[in-house]
């Protein structure tokens, strides 16, 4: 067996309740790296890309890549890939924690699952005794109570469940593992509970090899310590989180204000930022599996707050979904809100962005009171937290705000006021003032999404050089090697933030000792480049609606801060960025591209 | 005199990179169930503390094996020898810290020996939550008790 890899993937027919092992692709493997590439490889192999997502013909993918549960810089990374139900694009979601590496230590390399279970069920894995278990005591329960039944009841395991708004099949729903982490846009919670399938509880004894054990101690060895000398992944994510973002982006007038509708500079950041944080309710900062970053937040509201609540978060998009995007400036009310999707188990961005389109709509009167309630209002942290319990538990208008923005706004007449790309909220980052992240959202392969090419890096970062955000000229460019080499990144089971201190050379360095290939650096970030096309084919075969951007953004000047006057110029960016990527004007893929990418 | 490990759970950030890479040092394979060292999180308390063989000089190991499998080295590290050990698992009971570990997978039994002087829990923990020290070198520790005490009585 190649290293790496175990060589074995677990099937599981959730209707007929039986399961089987069966052999990895190494092809596949190969040519699509792992995680995020070969789970869409074998999802697009299996499934017909108009499948409906919530039905037992869409399948359920968790897998793992090369990289997961070795010790590769921060390589403790798993995918989770279906068709998602917010979006109808290709739904892939990455996350952390210790549940990825636990998949291969119980000797697969990842989960198939088909079908729909007759009653709510989970997979139990105890290295190769398999079992599907009724779930009836644990649906219902919340992602912490599972997690915590689960270990008691199976001893010292791994979860990944979903909660509530999972099984009620929440449109954008999460998968949540250790509690916090979470595989967490798009809902593929929903899909998980459409199949009646609450959780995945995994233990095992085994382990990962890899195919040069010499080189792979040389390139992880050297890759760790340029992260741990890097200012933003050795300190500055340990010291502050993620929330370390807050001060800058608002600096360069780009963090989006009351749904965006009043600018994007927030006059009181720097109370809801990293820095404000940790010098209030953070208790502690904790890695996933393997990690030298350490950016996970434990937190911890005091019990005499009304906000009294113990958990992690926020990160970065949640501080500002809750609090910037909300108007809201009461840090511990936005940790709260946080809490209350990691225990219903759902998405942050999208909640807080819907929160924040409604309280728009409501303040234009597009929204009735007697539909709420109560009155929504920007500004009123109370308002977040009441409705980020409504939604999570689906009561009264939190049914409304369970839909998403898009959704919503549409069905009060004004789906343009619904800050979203293909239905997925933009997370937050004002594409008015940094545009080259407003280029990302319009050709995210899952909708608004920042974490599928990160412009902020070169935008307002300087890593791995400086542009200038409010240029438009070469980002297309720079974005289509960010996506690449993202796609490659996610695929491989490291963790997308090592890409703040170091780049291609380290990642390849990595894969290619534990894979055992000879590939140079290019021939392994073209392997990004083919997952990036595989999923916008599938896209476009799903039916996808075509890539643009909200009105505001192209529309409505920013009032003020840096980038004043500047809307996101995607007309200058768009056409030349289908240029680069080898696609027609229409942004298909050609058939020549398809054809260097081996994909026809 | 042996040098020993100690361990800064306030610097620990639960990521178990110690795991990984002792048992990669010792057995060629990223498996936390042949680490050497093993990190437990306190969930509740965010609490997360790595525990490991500290060299006892009254080596409880030592004293039952049978056949002189654990023996203490002149450098003070207390070394298994696989070629003498019988697998009669005495060892790993008697240890008061639970140190000595047995796997099912290779049906041996195994313990810390400090990596011949470079342990490698302590060369890829990110934030200096293990180190290597000379046991005459931990009045440090006191040292900084008494700084901190100093600047205590000053601001008094």
């Amino acid at each position: 067996m190649a290293g790496g890899w175990i060589g074995k993937l677990l099937r599981v027919d959730l209707t007929k309740g039986t399961w089987a092992y069966e052999p990895l692709n190494m092809k596949d493997a190969n040519d699509y790296v792992g995680c995020r590439g070969l789970g869409t490889k074998i999802f697009c192999d299996e499934c017909d890309p108009k499948v409906d997502p919530l039905s037992p013909e869409n399948k359920l993918i968790f897998l793992t890549g090369p990289l997961t549960g070795t010790g590769a810089t921060s390589g403790g990374r798993y995918e989770v890939v279906a068709k998602a139900p917010l979006t109808g694009t290709i739904g892939a979601a990455n996350s952390g924690g210790r549940f990825g590496p636990e998949i291969k230590f119980a000797g697969i390399d990842g989960i198939i699952f088909e079908g729909k279970a007759e009653k709510p069920v989970y997979l139990y894995i105890n290295d190769d005794h398999i079992e599907l278990r009724d779930a009836a005591h644990l649906w219902g329960k919340d992602c912490h109570e599972t997690t915590d039944m689960l270990v008691e009841e199976c001893g010292k395991f791994e979860v990944a469940c979903i909660g509530p708004t999972g099984e009620r099949q929440m449109l954008y729903s999460a998968i949540m593992n250790d509690k916090n982490r979470a595989a967490g846009r798009g809902g593929l919670g929903a899909v998980m509970g459409s199949k009646n399938l609450k959780a995945v509880a995994i233990r095992g004894t085994g382990g990962v090899k890899v195919a040069r054990p010499e080189g792979f101690i040389r390139e992880a060895s050297k890759a760790r310590a340029m992260l741990q000398a890097h200012p933003v992944a050795g300190s500055g994510l340990a010291a502050l989180g993620t929330q370390v973002l807050m001060n800058l982006i608002n600096e360069v007038g780009g963090l989006p204000v009351n749904n965006a509708r009043v600018g994007s500079v927030f006059d009181r950041a720097d109370d809801i930022s990293g820095e404000r944080l940790a010098d209030t309710y953070l208790v502690k900062n904790q890695g996933c599996f393997g990690c030298t970053i350490a950016c996970g937040r434990v937190t911890k509201i005091p019990d005499d707050s009304p906000y009294a609540g113990f958990g992690e978060g926020p990160e970065y998009e949640a501080g500002w979904s809750f609090g910037a995007d909300c108007g809201v400036d009461d840090l511990a009310a936005v940790c709260k809100a946080n809490f209350i999707c990691n225990e219903y188990g759902f998405d942050p961005i999208t909640l807080g962005s819907t929160i924040a389109c409604a309280m728009e709509l409501y303040e234009m009167g597009a929204i009735p009171e007697e539909d709420v309630g109560f009155p929504l209002r920007f500004g009123d942290a109370d308002t977040v937290v009441k409705l980020a319990e409504m939604t999570g538990k689906g009561e009264g208008f939190g049914k409304m705000i369970g839909l998403g923005s898009y959704r919503m706004a549409d069905h009060y007449g004004h789906p343009e006021l619904s800050m979203s790309v293909k239905k997925q909220e933009m997370p937050g980052y004002d594409g008015r003032a940094i545009q080259g992240i407003a280029l990302e959202y319009a050709t995210s392969n899952r909708g608004g999404c920042h974490v599928r090419g990160y412009m902020i890096s070169p935008e307002v970062l300087g890593l791995p050089i400086k542009t200038d955000p409010l240029v438009t000229e070469g980002k297309p460019e720079l974005l289509k090697t960010f996506q690449d080499l993202t796609a490659l990144c996610d695929s491989t089971g490291i963790c997308l933030f090592t890409t703040f201190g170091m780049g291609l050379p380290e990642i390849a360095g990595q894969y290619r000792e534990a894979v055992g290939s000879d590939e140079s650096d290019e021939e392994i970030l073209l392997k990004g480049e083919r997952i990036w096309n595989l999923e916008k084919r599938f896209n476009i075969e799903a039916g996808v609606e075509k890539d643009t951007l909200p009105p505001r953004l192209l529309r409505e000047k920013l009032p003020n801060g840096p980038a004043k006057g500047k809307v996101a110029e995607l007309h200058e960016m768009l056409g030349k960025y289908y240029e680069v990527r080898g696609w027609n004007q229409d942004g298909e893929p050609t058939e020549e591209k398809l054809h260097e990418l081996s994909l026809e | 005199m042996a040098k020993q490990l100690a361990v800064d759970p306030k610097r620990c950030v639960a990521c178990r990179s110690c795991e990984l890479w002792c048992s990669f040092r010792h057995n060629e394979v990223f498996n936390p169930r042949l680490s050497r060292v093993s990190v437990f999180n306190f969930e509740a308390s965010a609490v997360t503390v790595p525990v490991m063989c500290l060299q006892c000089d009254e080596s409880a190991c030592v004293k039952v094996c049978p056949t002189g499998a654990l023996e203490r080295r002149a450098d003070g590290v207390v070394v298994h020898d696989d070629d003498k050990c019988i697998v009669c698992k005495m060892c790993v009971n008697a240890c008061p810290l639970g140190n000595i570990s047995y796997s099912p997978i290779t049906k041996s039994v195994f313990k810390c020996d400090l990596c011949e002087g470079d342990p490698w829990c302590v060369k890829y923990c990110p934030t200096g939550a293990i180190t290597l020290v000379d046991p005459d070198e931990v009045p440090d520790k006191k040292l900084a008790v008494a700084v901190s005490f100093k600047e205590t009585m000053e601001e008094a």
